[in-house]
């Protein structure tokens, strides 16, 4: 028999065998090359500024008032806008899931809108709104109520940027658990809320903390929106990205990569926890 | 006549009737939804066409086709498709090689890759300007070249390369999983060279998701402020980009220039959308 015999090299071998073997090898490390130079070199950086010269330093620019009154308001930040998107994405994503409706895939590329738009244009619309010349300035200054340039300006424009994430991952989870259950809860006559708890949120929860998770990584990490309406001001209305930002433009790198840690330790369990939640997902589709 | 019969039987509530019952019968759901839709998105939409029609057509073309308006548009645009058309290669690269081989710690440079997305812009802006400036530890690999990156229209390319890099592989990736080594063997086994296998078999159905990856990734990087603002030095008709120069407006309290540029934004990142959308459709041809 001709070894030369396609068929039969396939048989013993297998089609990877014959493959060039530099060609794996190549593109393995242009890969890793590429990821390294935009990626990973810059992450290692942040570490290596900010401990470079030990950790005293960088302890010491922890307990600067301006970065931890920063630290305070990204916590708030996160703490109110987070659940207020959670339920939102809840019943944006039960409405959408559980009904077939004309203009539903124009209604998810709505939902999808504060992701394609600029940060910058998000805060722009809520100056456009809230601002001294806004369609509300007026009422809400007669009122006495800042809300541009203050802390309510910065949880609105969070609140925008952060929308999305809940409804597009619970969505598909939704879908693919199916009515039966709820259905078969209803006949025995659970209520609406003993359907959620009982049935629905079980079926939805790792969905749900993927999308929650993913809601309090851009709520914490959003710079460009609460740039445009925070105004700035130290103390008073400056979340963490922008201390960063600021301690850069002040030329006090290092505090600025003391900053900058916290927050890249942040994305790093963000992506931690992604990876575990996505296993869990995994395993129920499997199963 | 039997027309006129069969009307008379049904009688069928008249359209707008329905609708407002429908409306009514709304569960709590669809009105939390339609409300939190309405006040955080729809209504400041709303004040922002407003705005920018508030000074007529005539005023609006002018300042958004004013030279300096020209020139952010040149760098933004350019640039994004410069930075999406090296990540379209280099991002189908690697979404190729985290599903087709195997290597120590890809499971950890897969997941790796998402760290765009966790990041926060501006630390990613003020460790690029770093790691990329003439005394950092890439920029200086280059200074002796007189290549400068941070603080040019190089360095705004780097951080929209960094920013739009997951959206290709993350596109691409899944459809490479799906799709069917079966037809690559036999496209082999009828004597098909490496390449001729992969321009005729892989590349058609997986075609689509690089596209949407690179629209997704270009949309991105057209909007990016954060870590551009940073890592450029924002000096006009250089690498002043549009984003950073709505910010500026703001800044001078210049309302009425800041929405024109930005509905200009916001009109290109609606067709992008759209185009997505279609790109999405034809992806899915292969579905059935």
């Amino acid at each position: 028999m001709k070894t030369s015999n396609p068929v039969n090299t396939l048989v013993r071998q297998g089609p990877d065998k014959k493959q060039l073997n530099w060609v794996p090898t190549v593109l393995i490390g242009l890969s890793i090359g590429y990821i390294s130079i935009i990626i990973y070199i810059p992450a290692i950086n942040v570490f290596y500024q900010a401990f470079h010269k030990g950790i005293d330093p960088f302890l010491a620019n922890l307990t600067n008032p301006d970065f931890l009154s920063a630290v305070r308001i990204t916590l708030l930040l996160a703490l109110i806008t987070v659940p207020i998107n959670t339920v939102f994405g809840l019943c944006a994503a039960w409405s959408i899931a559980r009904h077939k409706f004309p203009g539903r895939t124009l209604l998810l590329s709505i939902i999808d809108l504060p992701l394609s738009i600029s940060p910058v244009v998000a805060g722009l619309m809520i100056m456009l709104l809230y601002g001294r010349q806004g369609w509300f300035g007026g009422w809400l200054q007669d009122r006495g109520i800042d809300v541009v340039f203050a802390f309510p300006g910065m949880a609105l424009a969070t609140a925008f940027v952060s929308m999305p994430f809940v409804v597009r991952e619970v969505i598909p989870v939704l879908e693919e658990a199916g009515v039966d259950q709820e259905e078969a809860a209803r006949t025995l006559g659970a209520s609406d809320w003993q359907i959620f708890w009982r049935v629905t949120l079980p079926n939805i929860r790792w969905g749900l903390m993927y999308g929650i998770l993913l809601t309090n990584a851009r709520a914490m990490g959003e710079f460009g929106a609460v740039s445009v309406v925070s105004g700035n001001v130290a103390n008073t209305t400056q979340s963490l990205p922008l201390f960063v930002e600021e301690a850069y433009k002040q030329y006090n790198t290092e505090a600025a990569f003391s900053a900058a840690v916290l927050l890249a330790l942040l994305a790093a369990v963000t992506l931690i926890l992604k990876e575990i939640l996505e296993s869990k997902t995994r395993i129920k589709d499997k199963s | 006549m039997s027309n006129i019969i069969s009307a008379t039987v049904i009688k069928p509530k008249p359209a707008w009737r329905q609708w407002f019952d429908r409306l009514r019968h709304l569960s709590w759901t669809w009105r939390i939804m339609w409300f939190y839709l309405s006040a955080m998105l729809f209504l400041p939409l709303g004040a922002m066409f407003a705005k920018a029609g508030s000074g007529g057509w005539a005023k609006f073309w002018e300042v958004a086709s004013s030279p300096l308006a020209l020139s952010t548009y040149d760098v933004t645009f350019t640039t994004s498709l410069i930075a999406t058309l090296i990540n379209g290669l280099f991002g189908t690269a690697i979404a190729w090689v985290m599903v087709r081989y195997d290597f120590p710690g890809k499971r950890i440079i897969d997941a790796s890759i998402d760290l765009p997305f966790a990041l926060p812009t501006s630390v990613a802006g003020l460790t690029l300007a770093t790691v990329y400036s003439d005394n950092g530890w890439i920029g200086s690999l280059f200074a002796p070249f007189g290549i400068k990156i941070a603080f040019t229209r190089l360095g705004v390319g780097i951080a929209m390369l960094f920013i739009s890099l997951p959206f290709i592989v993350r596109t691409v990736q899944p459809v490479l999983i799906e799709l069917e080594r079966d037809i690559e063997e036999a496209a082999w086994c009828l004597g098909a060279s490496d390449w001729q296998t992969f321009r005729q078999v892989i590349l058609p159905p997986l075609l689509p998701s690089i596209l949407t990856g690179m629209a997704l990734g270009f949309s991105r990087a057209v909007g990016e402020y954060g870590s551009t603002v940073i890592i450029a030095s924002n000096t006009p008709f250089k690498d002043l980009i549009a984003p950073v120069l709505i910010f500026q407006r703001l800044e001078q309290y210049d309302y009425a220039g800041a929405t024109t540029i930005g509905v200009v934004l916001l009109g290109i990142s609606l067709i992008l959308l759209l185009g997505i959308n279609i790109l999405q459709a034809w992806g899915q041809r292969y579905e059935d």
